[in-house]
């Protein structure tokens, strides 16, 4: 009956708690989607680099390096030479070495030549088809074949470039989908795989009939130079059926070490033997997220500054209405009711509107997560999941907000409950 | 049946007062009246428990108020003593009925609706019963104090200024229903005022 009185005083006073409710509903929705965001994003950044202690790839910026092999997010830094690269890749402290060569693109979602292993790295299989072992054979990552519908079977020409900006179409070689790849969650979703040699004979054969077109490339892709290059006259140039190693360029290794003390002294020792730079996804991720962190607890700040405002909306509206309640008061009193029972009215009525504002907030929290996860699923490939609960962080935040209540209820309550009935009743 | 002896109270070392004694058997009616000032209000609040006596005893039946602890005592007010203020107050975001049944769950944990229904039909009531209080005349709402006062069969009833605030036709209506109801529920009224139209229809008074 006290919880009927406290819920009917919060609908009878609406501006009062539709004010409250609405400051602590922004505030938790803030929250949360932080939270969400947060949580997520370190998952999928920290999923994705599990396997893979140091990349090896072109000089420059070693988050770039990083960001670009093995998130697929920003463009490749340059490429490296496969022979030089090999050499490394076959060294014994090396466990595995997944090499990636980008050319194309299908509808903005990225073609790399690798090998087999870049499935089993990130934990997938081929759930439909099988591997690719031609060249133009592909196996679709399990989000695209959602996205845009394929099956095993289906063929699709590449986009060399930017696809928006009217990247050039490869439209004598198709590609067939041999398989799709099981759901990972993970960067493998978002992604189509081909061989490596899918990749160089593409752009051998753009360059040998339209060799005399100049086209400029993005800056990172992988063509092969052959025709640039200064060859030994021995030099065999049959590029239809031997594959020659020679001049081929990739975009970058993944590499895990079967000796840990690879991953210390190799980013030193590659860049002062060879053209390449080796970057730790560990540190450099590490960096982005300190980077991101001062921004995203600027946003827990602001957003735990406009739950403190809402928890003195709540404290203004209790200790106003507390003038013209305390008959309201006084006749509870003279009708049996103990002291108790006003500070609980009190604070349940305060507790209503922030368990209120906290459901909202997390509903509207998730709205909110979901719209962003379509963006950044359109621009980034990398999707949230608006249906996820973090009860740890979450509870915390519930009882934050409890806690709110409490306060903004305590100095009312105590008002209610040393209520001097005889008084209030003879000086009316 | 309530009754008190040598019951004193002070506010503080200026304003003391001290009461002579009353008897007020179940169903009769006794008439407290006085001027402004002679603590009509405060004897009422003290027979109420609202306010505790410097010295005295008020018995109700046979239970001796002034000796119950803060948390009995308003257990037993709720069960026991109903009381109709001067102005009406109610909790404005209930309806009347939820009103008189909050008065019967605060005192004894149940919602006698059915008999708050009843109550309120016999007060003429019926028809507003799921207004809010605020939409409510004060001739009704002072009727629904009255149907409030009763919800729990007290052994007293309680009445400040019941009619004061009433014009001469509602006050006539108010006096005759907490006369009647008091004596068809067994209770024991008592009424604070200095209405004379009141004066000259109860008989048993007091002045203070």
């Amino acid at each position: 009956m006290i919880g009927k009185i406290a819920w009917k005083n919060m609908w009878f006073k609406p501006l009062n708690t539709v004010l409250s409710v609405l400051l602590l509903t922004a505030s938790v929705s803030i929250i949360t989607v932080l939270i969400l965001l947060q949580k997520q994003f370190e998952e999928q950044f920290t999923s994705s680099m599990d396997d893979i202690d140091l990349v090896l790839g072109a000089k420059g910026s070693p988050l770039q390096l990083v960001l670009s092999s093995v998130y697929q997010i920003d463009a490749p830094p340059g490429n490296i030479n496969y022979l030089e690269a090999k050499r490394w890749m076959e060294n014994p402290f090396v466990a595995s070495a997944i090499p990636l060569a980008y050319g194309d693109n299908y509808k903005g979602y990225k073609i790399i030549g690798t090998t087999p292993e870049y499935i089993s790295k990130y934990g997938g299989k081929v759930a439909q088809g099988n591997v690719f072992q031609k060249d133009f054979e592909v196996v679709v990552g399990y989000e695209i074949a959602q996205n845009l519908g394929l099956k095993v079977g289906d063929t699709f020409l590449g986009t060399h470039g930017d696809a928006e900006e009217g990247g050039e179409v490869h439209e004598d070689k198709p590609y067939t989908i041999v398989g799709i790849a099981s759901k990972t969650g993970k960067i493998l979703d978002n992604v189509i795989l081909s061989n490596i040699e899918s990749v160089w004979n593409m752009h051998d054969h753009d360059h040998s009939h339209e060799g005399e077109e100049e086209h400029v490339h993005a800056d990172g892709e992988v063509h092969n130079h052959e025709h640039d290059h200064e060859h030994t006259a021995d030099c065999d140039h049959d590029h239809s059926e031997i594959v020659s190693y020679e001049g081929k360029e990739i975009t970058a290794v993944l590499i895990k070490f079967r000796n840990k003390m690879g991953i210390v002294t190799w980013p030193r020792m590659i860049p002062q033997n060879t053209e390449m730079q080796a970057a730790s996804p560990a540190i450099e991720i590490n960096r982005l997220f300190s980077l991101f962190g001062v921004g995203l607890t600027a946003l827990q700040y602001l957003a735990y500054g406009i739950m403190l405002i809402s928890g003195i909306s709540i404290f203004v509206a209790l200790y106003n209405t507390l003038k013209e309640r305390k008959f309201e008061f006084a006749l509870l009193r003279v009708n049996g009711a103990t002291r108790f029972q006003l500070l609980k009215l009190v604070l349940i009525e305060s507790l209503l509107l922030c368990i209120t504002g906290f459901v909202f907030g997390m509903i509207f929290g998730r709205i909110a997560l979901y719209f962003i996860s379509l963006s950044s699923q359109a621009e980034f490939k990398m999707a949230f999941n608006p249906y996820q609960f973090i009860w740890d962080k979450e509870g915390i935040l519930f009882l934050i907000t409890l806690f709110v209540g409490v306060l903004a209820a305590l100095i009312p309550a105590i008002k209610a409950y040393y209520l001097n009935i005889s008084k209030t009743l003879a000086n009316a | 049946m309530i009754t008190t002896q040598n019951l004193q109270f002070s506010y503080n070392s200026k304003q003391n007062f001290s009461f002579p004694d009353l008897k007020c058997e179940s169903g009769n009616t006794l008439l407290i009246t006085g001027n402004s000032g002679k603590g009509k209000t405060t004897l009422l609040h003290l027979l109420g428990g609202l306010l505790t006596p410097t010295s005295g005893n008020i018995q109700i039946d046979d239970t001796e108020i002034s000796k119950l602890s803060p948390s009995k005592l308003d257990a037993f007010r709720g069960k026991n003593i109903g009381m109709v203020l001067q102005k009406s107050y109610f909790v404005e975001a209930l309806s009347v009925l939820d009103n008189v049944i909050l008065a019967s769950w605060l005192a004894t944990g149940k919602k006698a609706k059915e008999k708050a229904i009843q109550l309120l039909t016999q007060l003429d009531l019926e028809n507003q019963i799921h207004k809010l209080p605020a939409q409510l005349s004060i001739g009704q709402q002072q009727r629904v104090n009255i149907a409030r006062a009763l919800i729990n069969n007290p052994k007293v009833i309680l009445a400040d200024e019941p009619t004061s605030s009433l014009d001469d036709d509602n006050a006539q209506i108010v006096a005759d229903l907490l006369a009647n109801l008091a004596s068809k529920h067994k209770a024991a009224l008592i009424i604070v005022t200095h209405d004379q139209r009141l004066k000259s229809k109860f008989t048993n008074a007091i002045n203070l």
